[in-house]
Parts: C-alpha cells; sequence; structure tokens
C-alpha cells in the first residue's frame, strides 16, 4: 500500500479511477472509465443530464453505497488506497473526501455549531481548538469577514450564497484532501455564483476539487481539467483549454458549442 | 438529442457571407487597379479609390458582427475560431484593398505617361495574386486545408517575381536617369503586389487554424 501512495504522490495524481464499471441494478450507468486527477487543482465534469457525471462524483466517497442495487467494478485509488477496499473505514474517508451539494444544506443550528459539528464528531472538544477550526474554516471559504461579528446567528439567517459557502466552510473544517461538489452554484444568483467560482479558485491551492457542473462556462472558467461524458463513458478528457478550444472529438465539440443535448 | 442553436447557426452564416462578399470586392479592387496600370486608364484607378471606403466599412460591418456573436453568444472550439478568423481575414482582405488603391494612385502619378517599355513580369505577377486571392477565398469557403497550402505555395513564385522586377528596374534606372521615376513607380506595384500575395497567404493560414485549430506559417 505504501508504495502505491508513493507512485501516485510521484506523477501528482491523487486520484486514479481504472476500467470503472457502476450499474444501477441492470442498468449500464459508467462504463470503463479511466482517469487520473491531478492533485491540488480543478477537475469538471460535465455532460448532459443521465451521462453518469455525478454517479462518478459519488463514487469517489462511496455515496452511492447507500443506494439499492448499486454494483461497483474496477479501481478507484485516493492517495494510493484502494477506496473500495472491505478494510476502507467509510467515515474517514469522507473525512478526506468532502462532498458540497447542489441546493445548501446547513444544519438548523448556529453559524459556529454547523462548522464545529464535524470536528466534535472527530472528537475535539476542546474550545480554543474548536474556535480555531471555525475561524479558519470561515475564512477559508470567504465567509469570516461577512459571519465573524455573530457566529451564534442561525445559519438559516444567510442568503443562499452565503449557506453555501458556510457548507464549503463546514467541509473544510475536517480538513479533507478532496472537496467533491455537485453542482454548487445552480441555485445561486450569478454573484454568489462567482465568489463561489473565485473561492474554488483560492481553494485548489490547498485541495484538489473535483465539480460536476451544467454550467459549461462554469467549467471553463473555474476548472484546470474537464472531463466530457456521454451515456456513461469519459468521451474526452483534457486540459479545460484544449477542451474548449480544440476538442479532440465531435460529439465534445457538438456539446460544448452547444449544437447538441 | 436535438439540434440546437439554428440562430446562432444563421448568424455565424451571415458573417461568412459578408466576408465572402467583401472578398469579390477587393478582388475587382485588385482587378480594376492591375487593368487601370496596363490600359493607362485613369478613370478606371479612380474608382478604385473611390470605392475603397466601401470595402473599409465592410470590415467595420464584420468586426462588428463578430464582436456582438462574442459578447451575446460565448462561443467556443470552432465557433469561435470562425469568429477570431474573421476579424483576421477581414483585416487582410482590407490591407489587400489599400494596397489596389496604391496601386491605383501609381496610375494617377503615371498620368498617362507611356511606359518605358510593354509590361511583362507585372501582369503575369498580378495573375498569381489574382489567382492566389481566387483561391484561399474559395478555400475559406469550402475550409479546404489542401488547397490553401497549394495556394500559398504560389508565393515562392511572386517573391521570385519581384526580386527579378526589382533587378530590372534598378538596372535600367543605372543606366537612364530619364526613367527613374516611372521605374521607381514599378518598383512600388512590384512590391505592392507582392505584399497582396502575402495577404493572400495569411488568409490560408486562417483557413488552416479555422479547420485544425493549429497556426502553420504558410509564409516560409
Amino acid at each position: 500500500m505504501s508504495e502505491n501512495k508513493k507512485d501516485t504522490k510521484a506523477d501528482n495524481n491523487i486520484v486514479k479511477i481504472a476500467d470503472l464499471n457502476l450499474y444501477y441494478t441492470e442498468f449500464h450507468a459508467l462504463k470503463s472509465v479511466n482517469m487520473e486527477i491531478k492533485e491540488k487543482s480543478v477537475t469538471a465534469f460535465i455532460g448532459p443530464s443521465g451521462c453518469g457525471k455525478s454517479t462518478l462524483l459519488r463514487t469517489l466517497n462511496r455515496m452511492n453505497d447507500m443506494i439499492k442495487g448499486v454494483r461497483i467494478k474496477g479501481l478507484i485509488e485516493i492517495d494510493g488506497t484502494d477506496i473500495y477496499d472491505p478494510n476502507v473505514n467509510v467515515e474517514l474517508l469522507r473525512k478526506k473526501v468532502g462532498m458540497v451539494f447542489q441546493q445548501p444544506n446547513p444544519f438548523p443550528k448556529s453559524i459556529y455549531d454547523n462548522i464545529a459539528y464535524g470536528p466534535r464528531i472527530h472528537g475535539i472538544t476542546k474550545k480554543q481548538e474548536l474556535d480555531d477550526i471555525v475561524e479558519r474554516s470561515l475564512k477559508g471559504a470567504a465567509l469570516w469577514n461577512e459571519v465573524k461579528g455573530d457566529l451564534k446567528k442561525s445559519a438559516y439567517g444567510l442568503s443562499g450564497g452565503q449557506q453555501q459557502r458556510l457548507c464549503i466552510a463546514r467541509a473544510l473544517a475536517v480538513n479533507p484532501e478532496v472537496l467533491l461538489m455537485d453542482e454548487p452554484t445552480s441555485a445561486l444568483d450569478p454573484i454568489s455564483t462567482l465568489k463561489v467560482e473565485e473561492l474554488i479558485q483560492e481553494l485548489k491551492n490547498n485541495y484538489t476539487i473535483i465539480i460536476v457542473t451544467h454550467n459549461m462556462q462554469q467549467a471553463a472558467r473555474v476548472s484546470n481539467d474537464t472531463a466530457f461524458f456521454l451515456n456513461g463513458e469519459v468521451v474526452e478528457f483534457n486540459e479545460t483549454v484544449k477542451l474548449f478550444s480544440t476538442p479532440r472529438d465531435q460529439r465534445t465539440e457538438d456539446y460544448i458549442s452547444g449544437r447538441f443535448g | 438529442m436535438t439540434y440546437h442553436r439554428q440562430q446562432f447557426d444563421a448568424s455565424l452564416k451571415e458573417l461568412k457571407d459578408a466576408l465572402i462578399l467583401m472578398g469579390k470586392h477587393v478582388q475587382k479592387a485588385i482587378a480594376d487597379s492591375v487593368e487601370a496600370l496596363s490600359s493607362n486608364n485613369l478613370e478606371l484607378a479612380s474608382e478604385v479609390i473611390r470605392k475603397d471606403p466601401e470595402i473599409n466599412a465592410e470590415e467595420e460591418k464584420i468586426i462588428e458582427l463578430g464582436t456582438n456573436l462574442i459578447a451575446l453568444q460565448q462561443p467556443v472550439a470552432k465557433d469561435l475560431r470562425r469568429i477570431l478568423v474573421s476579424f483576421r481575414m477581414a483585416s487582410d482582405l482590407e490591407r489587400m484593398a489599400d494596397l489596389a488603391v496604391d496601386i491605383a494612385k501609381v496610375v494617377q502619378r503615371l498620368n498617362g505617361e507611356t511606359l518605358m517599355k510593354p509590361l511583362v513580369d507585372i501582369p503575369k505577377m498580378s495573375e498569381i495574386v489574382q489567382q492566389m486571392t481566387e483561391e484561399s477565398l474559395q478555400s475559406y469557403k469550402d475550409e479546404n486545408v489542401d488547397q490553401a497550402y497549394k495556394m500559398a505555395k504560389m508565393d515562392d513564385e511572386v517573391d521570385q517575381l519581384h526580386g527579378r522586377i526589382l533587378q530590372e528596374m534598378f538596372a535600367m534606372m543605372a543606366q537612364n536617369p530619364n526613367l527613374i521615376n516611372q521605374a521607381q513607380m514599378l518598383c512600388f506595384v512590384s512590391r505592392y503586389l507582392e505584399r497582396m500575395a502575402d495577404h493572400a497567404t495569411n488568409i490560408g493560414e486562417n483557413v488552416v487554424y479555422l479547420a485544425m485549430g493549429s497556426r502553420p506559417d504558410l509564409n516560409q
């Protein structure tokens, strides 16, 4: 295992997906996906609805485990560890691979308690330590300046864009390495969207970000690499600038230029 | 799965049609300027000069169309190249028309003066330049990369003729200082034609870029 880890690190790829197939009972949702994702970069998954992009995202922290009838074949390594190995602790995996959803989903608690929730579960009880984590996480999510005066306020009192950044801060609080984002701005207005996009640019200095988005301009703006999915296959995976300027596959060109879908 | 963006496609076609039409006007300006020179036709020379602002306006219109499409349609990949190429091509065509005007102005400066000898190499050169212009525009119309490459090869011949004309004119000026003015004018004409061929070659490069997404140097 340690040898694998070294290999993964040597080429800067934190996530390795090899010949991954996923079935929802009979439906073949992911077909022989092979992909290596660079650490501390932003990778975008794009494609029409039902193409498998969210399904693949959810395999990366085993969110599909909870769906009945899911069968997975193939290999996913994160940091050199096979995450579907029976010995893997799923809670620790999800600590390492955090997730932000489409709809901001803060807990019905104070801003402070939203952020402290994860660290408390993982055994941190000292107030000073929790205070530090809350401040660091809110700063990391570019929300600190807007909320520092009233951390006891209910998270529900925040705007949609602030709630989404709170959810990002909550994910950061447990020190993840990878952040999965499933359409993180589709419920936000354009200005909040741009704020989250700016934040993604800052976060990639410290985290690996994988984002599913329906907004192709967003993928183009925020990501280093982009994968285009169609009918459960990765049609093309390339540097974002190449994929959006000179795609190799006609199906990619048709999709990104809005001709198809 | 259905196709979308019919309106955008219609606008891109409008842009292409505008370029092809501009190309035709530029071809006419070149043909008229060369004809005015060889037939000493002052009237035709003035017409080339008079019509140039129309060609400039066509360039402006193409840039405006393309700019609007970038602002409103967020083009990517080939759609984006199509627009970028239209800017560059419109600029090359506009420069070619300016060079036709320069030739027309030479005709005016010669002011009906009989030429020292019948023109041979210059008409030959202008013929190749016109063929290059025609083929560059046709290769754009059909997005025919092979034709663009073939067209660009003709530029060598133009360069050779240009070199030969200059040598001949310099020799003539040395022998007979009375011919300096006329010979100098013809050197300019040769230079203008040589530049036109370079612009045609640029158009060919844009055709390759449009089709392939890479920028070759066809001016080698």
